[in-house]
Parts: C-alpha cells; sequence; structure tokens
C-alpha cells in the first residue's frame, strides 16, 4: 500500500506542475504583453512599460514562472488589480460558497443514484426499471443551467418558495444560506445523478450475474442480504470512476450555475476577473479549479485501493 | 442491408434517436435556405410577442422570431459540434492508434497527458482562451475539440489493443508487414465502429457544452443566434415572458436526447452482446 500510495502522490505531483506550466504558457506567454491586455489598447506605451515592470513581466519566463509557483508554495497568490486586495483572500471568502455547493451536490447527486440504480438493477426489465431508465436519458439529455432556470421558475416564481439568486452568506445563519444553495445544488445534481444511476444499474447487474452471488443465495442468503453485503461493494469501482470525474465535472458545472443564481464563488469570480482583465486572478483560479479536479481523482485512485485490494496488488 | 435496416428501425433507441437527429439536421438544413423572419431583424414594434399565428412560439425582447432563432441557432450547435468533434476524433484517434501500435513508454507517455487533459474541463479551457484572445465561437470550438482528444485516444487505444492481441494481426505481422500497415489496414477498420459510437455521445456533449458557454457569453457572439444566448436572455425576463426560457431549452435537451439515443442504439445495433447484458 506504501509503494502504491508513493506512486500515486508522485503522479499527482507531476500532473499539478504541468498544470501549472499549461496555465502560465496559455495565460502569461500566449497573450505576448501581458501588461497591454491588462491596461487595454487604449494606454499609453509608458503606462504599459511601468506595469511590465512591476508585474515582473520584462524577466525571463522561467524566472517569472518559479516566482509564481514558489509563492504559490507559501501560499501568496499575489494582488488583485481590480479588487486591490489579496488574491487568496477573495479565493478563500468565494471558495466559502463554491466547495458547499459542489459538496450538497455530490452527496444529492451519489443519494439519487445509488438508490435509483440499485433500485432499476434489483427491478431488471420490469416496468421501474424502464421507467427509471427513460427518465435518466432526459436527465442526461438536460443541460444543468436550463434545469435551474426551470427550477427558478417553478420555485422562485410560480411557488416563491425559494429567492431566485443570491448568497445571504454564512452570518446570516445557516439555515438561510444553506436554503439558498440547495436549488443550485438541486440543478447540478439531477443531471449528474442520471448519469451516476445508469452507471450504477449497469454495475449492479454485472454484479448480480457473478458465481459468488449465485453461490451466496445458494447458501440461504437472502436477495437484500446479498445486494448490501456482496453486491454492492463489488459494483463500487465501476461507480467510483464516475464519482470521481463527477466530481470534476460538478466543479466545472459550479461556474455556470454560480452565474444562473448569482451566487457569489469562484466561478463568478473568474468571470468578473475575465471582465477586469485581471489576469493575476483568472490564472490563480483557474490552476486552483484544475488542482481541485487533480486532487479529487488521485482521491479516487487511493479509493479504488481501499475497496479493491486487486488494483494495488496489480500496481506493486 | 435491409434485414440491417430494419433489424435498425425495430430498435426503439436508435429510432428514437435517428428520428430526433434528423429533424435537427432537418432544422439546420432548413435554415441555410428559408426562416419564417430573420433572425438578425430587429423589431422592436412586436417585441415579446405571445406564440400565436405570426409568430408560431412568439418573439423576443428584440421582436425576433423565436422559430427562426432556433432554427439557425440548430445550425450553430451543428458546426460547433462537427469541428470540435472532427478535432477530438482526428488527434485522439491518431494518439490512440499510436499507444497501441507502440506500447511501452509511447503508450504511457500518451496515456498520462490524456489523464492530464482532463483536468482541464472544456469550461476552463474556454475560459483560459477568452481571458487572452477573447470571447468567440472559434475559443470554444477549440476548448471544446481539445477536452475531446483525451475521451477519443482512450477509447481508440482501448479499442485497438484489444484489435493487437487477434490472430489475423500475428498472421499479418508473420507476412512482413509493418506496424503502421497493420494500423491502417487491420485495427483502424475495425475499431471504426466503436469511433462512430463515440462520435456520436461526444457530439451531444459538445452542443451541450456549446450551449453552456454561449449561456456564459464565452462562446456564439451576438448577432449570430444560439440556443445558450437565447437563454441567457430570456433568464432576465423570466417575470414577463417565463416561455423564452423554455423553448431554447427543449430544443437543446432534444438534441442531445436524440444524439444519445442514437449513440446508444448503435453501440447495441454493432455489438449485440452489449444489449443482451443490458
Amino acid at each position: 500500500m506504501g509503494l502504491f500510495l508513493f506512486k500515486r502522490l508522485m503522479t499527482l505531483l507531476a500532473t499539478l506542475a504541468g498544470a501549472s506550466v499549461v496555465v502560465f504558457l496559455v495565460l502569461e506567454i500566449l497573450p505576448g504583453n501581458a501588461a497591454q491586455m491588462l491596461m487595454g489598447p487604449d494606454a499609453s506605451p509608458e503606462a504599459v512599460q511601468a506595469l511590465t515592470i512591476k508585474l515582473g513581466l520584462n524577466l525571463p519566463p522561467m524566472q517569472r514562472y518559479w516566482q509564481w509557483i514558489s509563492a504559490l508554495l507559501v501560499g501568496d497568490m499575489g494582488m488583485s488589480s481590480a479588487y486591490s486586495s489579496p488574491v487568496l483572500d477573495l479565493v478563500l471568502e468565494r471558495l466559502a460558497v463554491t466547495v458547499p455547493l459542489a459538496v450538497i451536490a455530490m452527496a444529492l447527486t451519489t443519494a439519487m443514484a445509488l438508490s435509483a440504480g440499485i433500485y432499476a438493477a434489483a427491478r431488471h426489465n420490469r416496468l421501474g426499471d424502464t421507467g427509471l431508465m427513460g427518465l435518466t436519458q432526459i436527465g442526461i439529455a438536460v443541460p444543468n443551467f436550463w434545469f435551474a432556470i426551470l427550477l427558478i421558475l417553478l420555485f422562485s416564481v410560480h411557488l416563491q418558495w425559494f429567492s431566485a439568486g443570491g448568497f445571504p452568506g454564512w452570518d446570516e445563519g445557516f439555515a438561510p444560506a444553506l436554503k439558498s444553495l440547495l436549488l443550485p445544488a438541486l440543478s447540478l445534481a439531477v443531471v449528474q445523478a442520471a448519469i451516476l444511476a445508469r452507471i450504477t444499474r449497469s454495475a449492479v447487474l454485472e454484479v448480480l450475474r457473478e458465481d459468488f452471488v449465485r453461490t451466496a443465495r445458494a447458501k440461504g442468503l437472502s436477495q437484500r442480504a446479498t445486494l448490501w453485503g456482496h453486491v454492492l461493494r463489488n459494483a463500487m469501482i465501476p461507480v467510483l470512476t464516475v464519482m470521481g470525474l463527477q466530481f470534476a465535472n460538478l466543479l466545472a458545472g459550479t461556474i455556470v450555475v454560480e452565474n444562473v443564481f448569482y451566487l457569489p464563488g469562484l466561478g463568478r469570480l473568474i468571470f468578473q476577473a475575465i471582465s477586469n482583465r485581471d489576469l493575476i486572478v483568472v490564472r490563480n483560479c483557474v490552476l486552483l479549479l484544475a488542482a481541485m479536479v487533480i486532487a479529487v481523482n488521485f482521491v479516487v485512485d487511493v479509493l479504488y485501493a481501499v475497496i479493491d485490494p486487486r488494483v494495488k496488488a496489480s500496481d506493486i | 442491408m435491409n434485414a440491417a435496416l430494419s433489424r435498425a428501425l425495430r430498435h426503439r433507441s436508435f429510432a428514437i434517436g435517428a428520428v430526433l437527429t434528423l429533424l435537427l439536421l432537418l432544422a439546420a438544413s432548413l435554415s441555410l435556405v428559408w426562416t419564417p423572419w430573420s433572425p438578425y431583424e430587429i423589431d422592436m414594434a412586436a417585441k415579446l410577442q405571445a406564440p400565436g399565428a405570426q409568430h408560431w412560439l412568439g418573439t423576443d425582447p428584440f421582436g425576433r422570431d423565436i422559430v427562426s432563432l432556433l432554427l439557425v441557432g440548430a445550425r450553430n450547435s451543428i458546426l460547433v459540434g462537427v469541428i470540435a468533434v472532427s478535432i477530438g476524433l482526428g488527434v485522439g484517434t491518431l494518439l490512440g492508434l499510436l499507444a497501441a501500435a507502440r506500447r511501452g513508454w509511447v503508450e504511457e507517455a500518451i496515456m498520462r497527458l490524456a489523464d492530464f487533459t482532463f483536468a482541464f474541463p472544456a469550461i476552463l479551457s474556454a475560459i483560459m482562451l477568452t481571458a487572452v484572445f477573447g470571447a468567440g465561437i472559434v475559443n470554444s470550438i477549440i476548448a471544446i475539440g481539445v477536452f475531446n482528444i483525451p475521451t477519443f485516444a482512450r477509447v481508440t487505444r482501448a479499442s485497438a489493443n484489444a484489435i493487437w492481441s487477434r490472430e489475423f494481426v500475428l498472421a499479418a505481422r508473420a507476412c512482413g508487414k509493418g506496424p503502421w500497415r497493420i494500423t491502417f489496414d487491420h485495427v483502424l477498420p475495425n475499431i471504426l465502429s466503436a469511433l462512430i459510437v463515440q462520435a456520436t455521445i461526444q457530439f451531444a456533449l459538445a452542443i451541450l457544452a456549446e450551449a453552456a458557454l454561449s449561456y456564459l457569453g464565452l462562446g456564439t457572439q451576438p448577432p449570430q443566434p444560439s440556443w445558450g444566448r437565447m437563454l441567457a436572455e430570456a433568464q432576465t425576463l423570466l417575470f414577463q415572458a417565463p416561455l423564452l426560457a423554455v423553448f431554447p431549452g427543449i430544443a437543446i435537451a432534444l438534441a442531445v436526447l436524440g444524439l444519445n439515443l442514437l449513440g446508444d442504439g448503435l453501440r447495441d445495433l454493432m455489438d449485440p452482446r452489449l444489449a443482451r447484458k443490458r
């Protein structure tokens, strides 16, 4: 297990380093003169030159990259030109919305998908199975931001149970903050749950055909006990793989859904930064989101080994 | 041929998917030669009209006909989907074939590169490109296309590896054929069906991604109509004209549903063992 973890950790670090190089190349090298981009086409050459020196853009690219990374390692993300405040503070403030949103969405996804997938597999080829799988096809086809708008139409415009957007902040109390995240989380979760439910159903059906399941049933174990005691653990490998990918999708999805509900999360911060030409914020936020995706995939890899000992055995 | 066609038409997913996809293609083709009204002409006197005889699905806040906007929007969605999937299919398939043909460190390097690309979902790539070059349809196509590459590389490599272990490939090697001759003469023709199925599914995902990017203002730019942009504009008028937010969403959902069902159907028809397992 130790060697397995070490190898995975090395891959994680290499991927993170690669991601940082890509972000640096695209946002710092590709634009040519980043200072000109920040100041706009009407800026005087003197002003552009002054900003170039202030931001250290006259230094060689390798040196600039190293400065960025070494500052990041000690928690310094630089200063936002639009907000005139440390990027780290802005990011931490926005993460307090984005992370709970993604976590609630993932919890809802898992709950809906596992129950629907297991239910459908247990009633294979019967009405419940066909109906649920038809619904999941529709769920997969619906864009999350449209579903979000439909939720606003129903719950905010017609029923007026929820506000159409905004976030009161955690300081205003746990319940109002949680309430404002419910519709966004639901709009993210329904689409992902539709995909995961299909994977869960296929995985459970696959395991149900295994010899050990027949043996367990022949030994007198009830269907329920076989399902919960033997089938689910074995069916979890493909389900976990997809869940890992889905968490990455959820994080990307938060960028869209935060804009639908005007939530002050990381996604909206990136958008405001683009319109303010605040490249330092864009660079750090994009890397942070990519790092979160990479980290989730790492956790999934490690979880494989915990669930299925064959994974680590074959890897060592 | 007739037997295959009748078997295909009896397959429920394939039949529904084919009809919906055909409708999408017809709508896009029709918009090239005819739309009920001009999708670019602003007529403030006719703004926010309810569905009726003149404007079948009503008008938007600029008085533009919704049906016309939807028809031209279909064309844009298909354009983005076709180019983005072609980028992914072209580059990803080549990388996957190379990985399967060379194995060893080449395969390892290509697959790690594919894993790495997954760290940048299409939206993140589009954000980076927009921050540097500004918003536009070309950047969204590149972002979606690049995100398609690892998917095709993985599918190609997995399918090609299975073909490489078959006896007829061994026979071809014994006849003195080199890896590239074998790849193009034997491996590629045998994995085409898997690639077609994947392309259909990626097409659906590309339509969703384009709609999301256009909704955020990063994709198709005005005055070019786009389903995603129509939803963004409709959201500001939810209280006055809620129907505006319904039609473009239905269009996206039907297009994606059609392509997904078509992909599922094609997979079942090309590999009946999978259909039995499901």
